[in-house]
């Protein structure tokens, strides 16, 4: 039993939390932009947290039903439709043999997860379904794909339906677009003035932001030095080029580089940034690390409370 | 060998920290580097390693882990370590065969202009060096291997390819590389190898692992075509 995809938009891709283990022979983990929302989705059905759900980007995205279950979505308000009727996200719905399926456009946020009872069934590549269109790896053929029209998300039917929503505190704060930051690597490579300046400036998000990072426009901070020997990149990485305009590298980063980098954001943090679209505006908190202990903890915690 | 420095350790970010083993490349170094990732793959808690040509980047989990217990077996596993265990038993040697030549090698020309050497002489420094792979990445299984004998020092090429063919072997100032995939690059591509450097089915799924020796060895276009290599993609 499966959705059918009946318009596949511009980006649907499957994803669970990331294929891990392989960054020293150079491959990404992939997994969702938005980790907080995947996470929650998956609770909202009592599923693995690892569950496979489909990360939809924009919207302009059709499914149709062919068998009776259950689905939580979270994340963007894409403007959802079940049978033409407007639903909302963070909550679960029950779905009907035929029933229609479909995203239009951001009202606010880019990306939304959908999850399906029991998740949806997808073999792994590497130990992991999430979906790396460049390094062509993961997803329904295992090569990397984005959702196609016609293709068949399968899952187990089922008509068992609770109806549940994320509590409204344990959804992350979207509007506060200030992106926590825990200084690291060569941040003291840039001068207590230029840090200064990224501290208290906005940036605008670049078109030219993808999965792999997310490229910055606004005031240029430069550090002291020219390059680095080329060393790993963590997750949230703030790479500055020697255009002084940072990129944030997210779940499709490269696994090395060579540019000074200011730090990290964290993963509630890089969650809020990808659901900024081309032309939003953005600042940067630096943060200790048990500050982002304590903020990661604070969502898990909540998640396990559910569970 | 001489005893290696403690690595100091710093948190990245809420869930990675990086060990930086010396501010310089040397293949010292870079065995201890390769020695040290040998050791934390097996613990539990460790999620990722990034190892690189003077740093090791740790991923752990930090939903199960804190960091001082993270920071604490990463300290006792590498005290227990000692550099000079290192031997030359331990570092793979990996042998790639390599069609040298204009019709997969379009920078081979300029290459031997730039170095003043004859495309023979080229191929012959290029194919007689034994390399160390520092670092993997850039795209899967794209070693970065050095050095290159100083004759065979390069720049990038000014305009990168948008395309560059799988099996590319090329130079860029004093490293080597083979590209596992099409990708674009602005390295000097002097020849093709029909080896795959990534399979996905494999047991290592990439041919060279960081810390490995490489050497090169010339084949004809016959043995080339035999071992499966293709001549097109530009």
């Amino acid at each position: 039993m499966a959705f059918k995809v009946i318009k596949p938009g511009l980006l649907a891709l499957i994803q669970d939390l990331g294929r891990h283990g392989h960054q020293s022979i150079g491959l990404t983990t992939g997994g969702p932009m938005d980790e907080v929302a995947f996470r929650w989705a998956n609770a909202l059905l009592d599923n693995h947290s690892n569950s496979a759900q489909i990360e939809i980007t924009f919207g302009m995205f059709t499914l149709e039903a062919q068998a009776n279950t259950s689905i939580a979505i979270t994340g963007a308000d894409l403007a959802a439709t079940l049978n033409d009727k407007s639903i909302t996200p963070w909550q679960t719905y029950a779905i009907k043999k035929g029933d229609v399926l479909a995203f239009h456009q951001p009202v606010w946020g880019l990306r939304v997860y959908l999850a399906v009872k029991g998740g949806f069934i997808c073999e792994p590549t590497l130990g992991s379904v999430a979906t790396v269109v460049r390094e062509k790896i993961g997803g329904l053929t295992g090569k990397g794909d984005k959702l196609q029209k016609g293709d068949l998300l399968a899952y187990q039917a089922t008509s068992l339906h609770e109806k549940r929503s994320v509590p409204r505190l344990a959804i992350p704060n979207y509007g506060n677009r200030d992106i926590p930051v825990i200084l690291g690597y060569q941040y003291q490579s840039f001068s207590t003035l230029e840090r200064a300046n990224f501290f208290s400036s906005d940036y605008k998000v670049s078109s030219n932001s993808d999965r792999m990072g997310y490229r910055l426009e606004g005031k240029e901070v430069h550090s002291n030095l020219k390059g680095i020997i080329s060393e790993g990149i963590a997750y949230g990485a703030i790479q500055v080029p020697k255009d002084g305009q940072p990129i944030v590298l997210l779940q499709d980063r490269q696994t090395i580089g060579g540019y000074p980098k200011m730090g990290c954001v964290t993963h509630v943090g890089g969650g809020i940034l990808a659901q900024q679209k081309p032309g939003d505006i953005i600042q940067f908190t630096p943060i200790t690390v048990d500050q982002a202990e304590q903020e990661r903890h604070l969502q898990m915690a909540r998640l396990a409370q559910w569970r | 060998m001489s005893r290696e420095e403690f690595p100091n350790i710093e948190m990245v970010s809420n869930q990675a920290c990086l060990l930086t083993f010396s501010q310089v490349i040397s293949e010292a170094t870079s065995n201890y580097i390769a020695q040290v990732t040998q050791h934390l793959v097996k613990l539990t808690g460790i999620v990722d390693l990034v190892p690189s040509y003077t740093t090791l980047l740790v991923v752990f989990d930090d939903d199960h882990y804190d960091r001082f217990a993270i920071f604490k077996t990463i300290r006792q596993t590498i005290k227990a370590i000692d550099p000079n265990d290192f031997s030359v038993k331990d570092q793979r040697e990996v042998v790639i065969p390599v069609y040298y030549g204009k019709e997969v090698g379009p920078d081979i020309e300029d290459v031997a202009r730039h170095c003043k050497l004859s495309i023979d002489e080229v191929i012959q420094r290029h194919s007689e060096t034994t390399y160390r792979a520092y670092a993997i990445g850039f795209t899967p299984g794209f070693a970065f291997l050095g050095n290159t004998p100083d004759e065979l020092h390069v720049p990038r090429k000014t305009t990168p390819r948008l395309k560059v063919p799988i099996g590319s072997v090329a130079l860029a100032e004093n490293q080597t590389a083979v590209y596992p995939s099409v990708t674009p690059g602005g390295w000097q591509i002097i020849g093709r190898t029909p080896v795959n450097l990534i399979d996905w089915d494999s047991k290592n799924l990439a041919l060279i692992a960081m810390g490995d020796s490489v050497r090169f060895e010339p084949i004809s276009r016959d043995e080339f075509l035999v071992q499966g290599g293709q001549l097109d993609g530009f």
